[in-house]
């Protein structure tokens, strides 16, 4: 009971920092709103009984993606944004497609059996089996993932690095 | 199984001593700084309140308290006013899940010395350290301070960058004991070694991951010799510069107390937590182990306060250089090799 009651909470705040990540205008505010997604969708993993996810979800989603954010927020100095007054083609499509998406999504869900809301706790996820998972049956695109990571931090070092003329002018002056 | 009252009850209480405890450490902790460092540089530090100035850091709460509390012109105030609140929420939870030493047994409940006792304890320490960071961040921004602004970029950029040496560090005890919570990893490292050398971390070839470990925690905690963030020669203050009163004395609570949660976690994944030689009737066996474990945690805070007291800072570029090219593969090598002795072991 308390666990279905605390669910509902985190979900309520998890939606809120959502909708409220794309009121505001100030870039810092939207930023602060999306580490309040991640807490909460961490609150949630861990009143499912999966506390590794939910302690992961918050040291690499909260704790570091989103202190680059900050970071990249800080040091651009970026302000606040300009409110224009927004296309009628996106209000006359989007509302409306907002709408049909929702009523399908919900009606695929309902209408498929074997899709029942899981109950708190019954899929644990200690530390110990996820590892087994990862090593074991998931081994190949573990690997593959982390081949994919490398070649992404080879291709920011590459960009990241002056310019072949800049070292050249470097050296000799 | 206990009953619901008597866990609730157990847990505000234990809580309530925590946070007394902690609060009063952080206190003597900055007392013990200011002893120390005085006689390294051959001064008396305080001496005037109390005997050998043992009421300071009751004098210095008063003063801070009667402090007029400024907010300067053109701050974003939400932030400015969140910032020290997230610094000192962050670095008093991570607490709750230390342990300081066995179980005991007060009137009927046995209960162990920890608020709580989670299976992911380590996961969450570096969670709640890792969140600590925006403290610091938004103090630096919120501040609209060119000196404020620097001092909150640098921190960041630092605790980012030695926090992948810090966790990786942490990887070769984990291999070692095979488990996230604290007190297991304690209770890997009990017994000796052919009867005398303790069966520490240390001692199993963690030796390196420790010196790892002191190195990033420094950075962590911003201290020197990696203090870049609040260089006062070149940033006045860094990131508080534009705080007062209570404001700063909460991001000054903040720092000793991620200090004694960094020397806590030392204590407790290197030197054998708790373990020591126990003696004497019941009731000094059950506080032996807490008094084992403080020595510890005083011994790492004394080296703390040693280096400050010996090293001059970083250049930011040597600052940076050090944590990529020299801490960074040596922690790689460390969890390597421990993985592989480990490995042809079983």
């Amino acid at each position: 009971m308390l666990h279905l009651v605390l669910f509902l909470i985190f979900g309520a705040v998890c939606v809120a920092g959502a909708v409220n990540l794309l009121v505001q205008r100030h870039p810092i505010n939207s930023a602060l709103s999306l580490i309040v997604v991640m807490g909460s969708l961490a609150v949630e993993y861990l009143l499912l009984g999966a506390e590794f996810v939910a302690a992961v979800q918050v040291i690499i989603y909260a704790g570091a993606i989103m202190v680059l954010f900050v970071f990249v927020i800080m040091l651009l100095n970026a302000g606040e944004e300009e409110l224009t007054s927004g296309s009628r083609v996106a209000l006359l499509l989007g509302i409306p497609g907002i709408l049909v998406s929702s009523v399908l999504v919900a009606w695929v869900l309902l209408a498929h059996s074997g899709t029942e809301a899981v109950p708190a706790g019954a899929l644990p996820g200690p530390p110990k089996i996820i590892g087994w998972l990862l090593f074991h049956d998931f081994l190949l695109p573990f690997e593959v993932t982390s081949v994919l990571i490398l070649i992404a931090i080879m291709g920011a070092v590459v960009l990241a690095s002056p310019p072949e003329s800049v070292q050249q002018s470097k050296k000799e002056g | 199984m206990v009953s619901v009252e008597s866990f609730v009850i157990a847990s505000i209480i234990k809580t309530a001593i925590a946070l007394f405890v902690l609060l009063t450490a952080v206190a003597y902790t900055v007392w013990l700084e200011r002893k120390v460092v005085g006689h390294i540089q051959n001064r008396w530090g305080p001496t005037r309140v109390g005997p050998f100035g043992l009421l300071q850091p009751l004098a210095d709460g008063l003063k801070f308290f009667f402090k007029e509390d400024i907010t300067p012109p053109h701050v974003y105030k939400l932030l400015y006013i969140a910032a020290p609140v997230i610094a000192v929420t962050f670095a008093l939870t991570s607490i709750s899940v230390i342990p300081i030493g066995n179980w005991i047994t007060v009137a009927g409940v046995r209960t162990p010395l920890q608020i709580t006792d989670v299976n992911i304890g380590l996961l969450i320490i570096l969670g709640i350290t890792s969140m600590g960071v925006y403290g610091v961040a938004l103090a630096g921004w919120s501040s609209n301070s060119k000196y404020s602004l620097l001092g909150g970029l640098r921190a960041s950029a630092q605790m980012i960058s030695y926090e992948v040496s810090l966790g990786l560090s942490l990887i070769g005890v984990l291999i070692l004991s095979g488990s996230f919570s604290l007190r297991e990893i304690v209770d890997a490292q009990s017994g000796t070694f052919w009867g005398f050398i303790p069966r520490w971390n240390i001692f199993q070839g963690q030796i390196f991951a420790f010196f790892i470990y002191l190195m990033a925690a420094f950075a962590e905690t911003n201290r020197i010799p990696f203090d870049l963030p609040e260089a006062e020669t070149e940033l006045v203050a860094g990131y508080h510069t534009e705080y007062s009163s209570m404001k700063f004395a909460m991001f000054f609570m903040a720092e000793y107390a991620n200090m004694i949660t960094v020397a806590c976690l030392a204590s407790l994944l290197f030197l054998g937590g708790w373990h020591g030689p126990l003696f004497g009737p019941a009731w000094l066996q059950s506080i032996l182990p807490v008094l084992w474990f403080v020595l510890r945690v005083f011994g790492f805070l004394f080296v703390y306060i040693w280096i400050r007291g010996t090293l001059p800072r970083f250049r930011y570029d040597q600052l940076m250089a050090f944590g990529w090219k020299f801490l960074l593969p040596l922690a790689i090598a460390n969890l390597v090799i421990t993985g592989l002795i480990v490995a042809l072991k079983s």
